[in-house]
């Protein structure tokens, strides 16, 4: 148990294979090695129950969870005591919302969000609206963005929660939460603000003071931290109260039962110091490379469209849609870049991205989109490399294309009966 | 998703690939079929002399095994007769390129292809 650490798997992130090249971090990042070193321990000698309070191995285990519950809630300008451990911002979204309507039922049941969110979200509000509760979708304007006259437009008397992602997965979009939320709390100050803070805390400056939001959801895993751990902010004053879903032990404040999951804790952490420490430059550095990415792809390829507003944007967010262009063949010519598609393909279903339709984004263009996570860890010779490869991919699967043969030749693609099916 | 390797060869070294010349028009079916937003479109033309298909091109807007499906296809019917290219199954595609179920709608929209390119020949030569 305490024999020393391999010193090689400090190092082993650096030393990982260049290819694919990995572009792909709103999906998931890898784990910093800073944040990997902070952990190990707690995967081999300090193994404790931070429940255990008759010993030291609970004490220290407590002691590294609180750290890191500070950390967290720093990240955010929130109080330790308001963080509560989840498995990740998928359990935090379904925590806050079936927590909130449970919770505040005698005072209505109208729950308002938008059509762009996380399919946990959107998933969590459809099994409510089986169990009686009312929901709105807003459908967002064309650049992604929701207004806070739209979401103040659908407030009834029975709305008890408005749940808003502060940036989107897909494509990137960040949203004025500050002004959205001071419209609704100026309409009705007792109905609840929740955001699934996954793809933004982290990322850009986010403040639950500042913002004067009620529940916000967290993910390690999108900051450079592990899998399998977040966290849901429960603003204390005025105290928000929600139903737990998970029942047992009465661990985290009753909100959450079950043994914390130690070593993903202490790495959320860190995750967590590092990302408040060097987000504003990483900002900078980011934006600088999807910067030098989507001029090289726009300089060299003609009819791209970038997807959701280019002002109001993650800064490693890029989701271009390549006309005439089928998606999933293009990932199939990008085999050395891990990205992801918005096309039908690469899903199950044969639909593709809901995100790119509530946009008002047409079917062919969301079919031949791709999404670039930049990210931590990623360089300008990188960008380089996948600016050459995506233009080589794009020429060629566009001179298979008839699409692309019509457009050339000045035939409207919409002025013909196609054949669905 | 994993593709097999005839999927992936066709894929990079597509047969047939274009376009047959406007004044080459009196000889050639075209057939055109999908969808531009259910993310598949093939266009498959054949030049047919004396009722056999001598040669035949094909473009297409969609994933890899329906670019495949479409490039095996022209494959298929170049040197058969109108009536033994019209009798091509999509299930032959399917067993050739090893396509998996969800890639199934491939192959069948290269058979459409193949059966809209010969009606439109028969149509302008009926």
């Amino acid at each position: 148990m305490n024999a020393p650490l391999d010193k090689n798997i400090e190092h082993s992130f650096q030393t990982a294979p260049h290819f694919p090249i990995y572009m792909d971090y709103s999906a998931t990042t890898p784990i910093d090695p800073r944040v990997a070193d902070k952990m190990i321990p707690y995967l081999r000698e300090q193994f404790g129950n931070p429940a255990s309070r008759s010993h030291a191995y609970g004490w220290s285990a407590e002691q590294a969870v609180e750290e890191a519950r500070a950390q967290v809630a720093a990240l955010v300008g929130a109080d330790p005591r308001e963080i509560i451990w989840t498995s990740g911002a998928t359990e935090s979204n379904n925590l806050a919302i079936k927590g909130a309507a449970s919770f505040y039922k005698k005072q209505g049941n109208h729950i308002i969000t938008v059509e762009t969110e996380h399919k946990c979200v959107l998933d969590t509000c459809k099994r409510l609206q089986r169990e009686g509760c009312e929901v709105t979708y807003l459908t967002p304007q064309k650049d992604g963005i929701v207004t806070p006259e739209m979401v103040v437009a659908a407030m009834t008397d029975k709305t008890i929660l408005v749940s808003i992602m502060a940036a989107n997965n897909e494509i990137g979009v960040v949203q004025d939460l500050k002004a959205i939320c001071a419209a609704v709390k100026a309409k009705n100050p007792k109905v609840l603000f929740h955001t699934d803070a996954a793809q933004a805390a982290g990322k850009v400056p986010f403040d639950v003071e500042d913002l004067k939001v009620d529940l916000v959801s967290m993910s390690a895993h999108k900051i450079y931290g592990p899998k399998g751990v977040g966290a849901l902010w429960v603003r204390r004053k005025p105290r928000v109260r929600i139903d737990p879903q998970i029942d047992g032990g009465g661990h985290e404040r009753g909100m959450r039962s079950g043994t914390l999951a130690v070593p993903l804790i202490v790495g959320f952490g860190k995750a967590a110091e590092l990302a408040k420490a060097e987000m504003a430059d990483e900002a900078v550095r980011l934006e600088a490379l999807r910067t030098r990415l989507l001029e090289g792809l726009q300089k060299r390829l003609p009819d791209t469209y970038v997807n959701g507003s280019m002002a109001h944007r993650l800064p490693g967010n890029l989701n271009i849609s390549f006309s005439f262009v089928e998606g999933e063949s293009l990932m199939m010519a990008l085999k050395d870049i891990a990205v992801s598609s918005g096309s039908a393909c690469t899903s199950a279903s044969l639909e593709p991205s809901y995100v790119l339709r509530a946009l008002g984004v047409g079917d062919e263009l969301a079919h031949s989109s791709i999404r670039f996570g930049i990210g931590r860890f990623n360089t300008a010779e990188e960008i380089d490399y996948v600016i050459d490869t995506v233009v080589k991919a794009v020429d060629r699967l566009r001179s298979l294309s008839p699409l692309w043969e019509m457009h050339q030749d000045g035939i409207d693609i919409n002025s013909i009966q196609w054949t669905p099916h | 998703m994993a593709y097999s390797e005839k999927v992936i060869e066709h894929y990079e070294n597509p047969r047939n690939v274009g376009t047959f010349g406007k004044d080459e028009a009196d000889d050639i079916g075209t057939g055109l079929v999908g969808a531009p937003a259910c993310g598949d479109v093939m266009r498959l033309q054949i030049k047919v002399e004396n009722g056999v298909i001598k040669d035949a091109k094909f473009k297409t807007f969609g994933c890899g095994s329906a670019i495949a499906s479409s490039s095996l296809a022209t494959e298929m019917i170049k040197g058969m007769t109108l009536d033994q290219a019209a009798e091509i199954k999509n299930t032959q595609i399917v067993e050739e390129l090893n396509l998996p179920p969800v890639k199934i709608h491939c192959s069948v929209l290269a058979e459409d292809a193949i059966k809209a390119a010969i009606e439109d020949y028969k149509k302008r030569h009926a």
